[in-house]
């Protein structure tokens, strides 16, 4: 066997700035090779939600970036026409009262705001518990079903909160997270079709802004991200009912 | 004789030493991922693979690097392999990547990385080192599947989401934090019995 290279400091230097160098050059290139497959993967995923969530179309239109009020992370609107009628529209919604970090859905409406259909996007809840919302709420077993509801009805909250959907069997938090995020996803589409169209009633849109400052009031203390630390302390002390 | 003990070094790994069941490392991802069997055994061949490579690479170069600065070389050769599973899988495979998240890039800091590099990899030849990592590394997926698929099946009632009794009856503690250390328990126990016999 051959010798140990000496601990002196040149030799250290030398070594640790060749492994990095060595490492830096690896990673830069496979950063290089998967960048476009991992790209690739996250847009066929959206588009795959956006068809899921909407009746049928033929074309899409330009994705649309909507801010509400009071929150930082802005939604994405795509309209979707069936010719040159308008369909419905798909809106990438989010909410961050989850009961483990964001959750991001993918939320269809028809013309007449009706929910079409919602596919969750990226969630961390806790499996078996709040992780259940990816079918929970299309589920046609008691009220669990929100498919049909108009997106800014005040029925659209859990029972708890004097709505008039079921939430998940022991995940009540992840379950208003994700209502949360519909309503949101509706404010967000009725800010966008105002825009598009100029032509919906000025009552419609008042309900968009009642609906987001409702939200933000609700939650107060866990609202954004730099509250952070007071919405974990909630959850803790919530967890044995998630 | 030298092949049988190669076999002994690859089978260190899968019984005799365990990571889980008897070095009791790397418990962190072990009890964070395995809230289903698949889940298990992505981190454990994620882990492998990143186990395999460190060992080798650290045993090239194991007469290169200085012994003050050897473990900064190490966490540096293995976090390069981590990140680039890490790329990889996002690419490749974007739902398994999805699920287990955060636990990709805690395997640099999986202690059974670092401690076989530094216990085995940095004092033995190539060929054995690639031994160890891949035996720890099944070592280590065996246990995590096992232990994901008992998960799964006493909370869920299924097995790689194949249905086994109604979802009704399952046990949800299960698929917690805290099914996780009593399903752990007692695996190691099973495990020591059978090992003791």
């Amino acid at each position: 066997m051959s010798k140990k290279l000496e601990s002196s400091f040149k030799n250290m230097l030398i070594v640790l700035t060749t492994i990095s160098l060595v490492s830096a050059l690896a990673l830069g290139s496979v950063y290089k090779l998967t960048k476009e497959p991992i790209e690739l993967a996250k847009k066929e995923k959206q588009e795959n939600a956006i068809k899921e969530v909407l009746p049928e179309y033929t074309r899409l239109g330009e994705a649309d970036t909507i801010y509400l009020e009071g929150l930082a992370l802005p939604f994405v609107v795509y309209l979707a026409y069936n010719e040159e009628d308008l369909v419905g529209a798909a809106v990438q919604s989010h909410s961050n009262k989850g009961f483990s970090g964001e959750i991001k859905v993918m939320v269809g409406f028809d013309v007449d705001g009706n929910i079409v259909n919602y596919a969750v996007l990226e969630q961390m809840e806790t499996p078996g518990l709040g992780t259940k919302m990816v079918d929970w709420f299309k589920t046609d077993k008691g009220k669990q079903n929100i498919l049909g509801m108009d997106g800014g009805s005040d029925r659209l909250k859990v029972t708890k909160d004097g709505g008039e959907v079921d939430a998940i069997t022991a995940a009540t938090i992840s379950s208003r997270a994700f209502l949360e995020s519909i309503r949101l996803a509706y404010a967000a589409y009725n800010d966008n079709y105002d825009g598009m169209s100029g032509a919906t009633s000025v009552s419609v849109e008042e309900n968009a802004v009642d609906e987001v400052s409702i939200s933000s009031e609700e939650s107060l203390d866990q609202e954004q991200n730099n509250i952070a630390p007071e919405s974990q302390e909630v959850a803790i002390v919530a967890s044995d009912k998630e | 004789m030298a092949e049988n003990s190669n076999f002994k070094t690859l089978l260190n790994g899968i019984i005799k030493e365990n990571p889980v069941f008897v070095l009791l490392l790397g418990m962190c991802p072990t009890l964070g991922t395995t809230s289903s069997a698949i889940n298990g055994l992505g981190m454990g061949l994620a882990t492998t693979f990143v186990l395999v490579a460190a060992n080798v690479v650290i045993s090239l170069l194991k007469n290169l690097i200085p012994d003050k600065v050897r473990i900064p070389s190490f966490i540096v050769v293995v976090a390069t392999f981590v990140t680039l599973v890490e790329m990889v899988m996002q690419a490749y495979v974007p739902a398994l990547y999805e699920s287990l998240g955060l636990f990709i890039p805690l395997i640099v800091v999986n202690c059974i990385v670092l401690g076989r590099a530094e216990a085995f990899a940095a004092k033995n030849t190539v060929f054995k080192s690639f031994l160890d990592g891949l035996g720890m590394g099944l070592g280590f997926s065996l246990a995590l599947t096992i232990l994901g698929t008992v998960r799964e099946l006493l909370g869920t009632g299924k097995v790689f989401s194949l249905t086994i009794f109604s979802e009704h009856y399952g046990m949800l503690i299960f698929v917690l934090a805290p099914g996780a250390f009593i399903a752990l328990a007692y695996l190691i126990a099973v495990f020591n019995r059978l090992k003791t016999e």
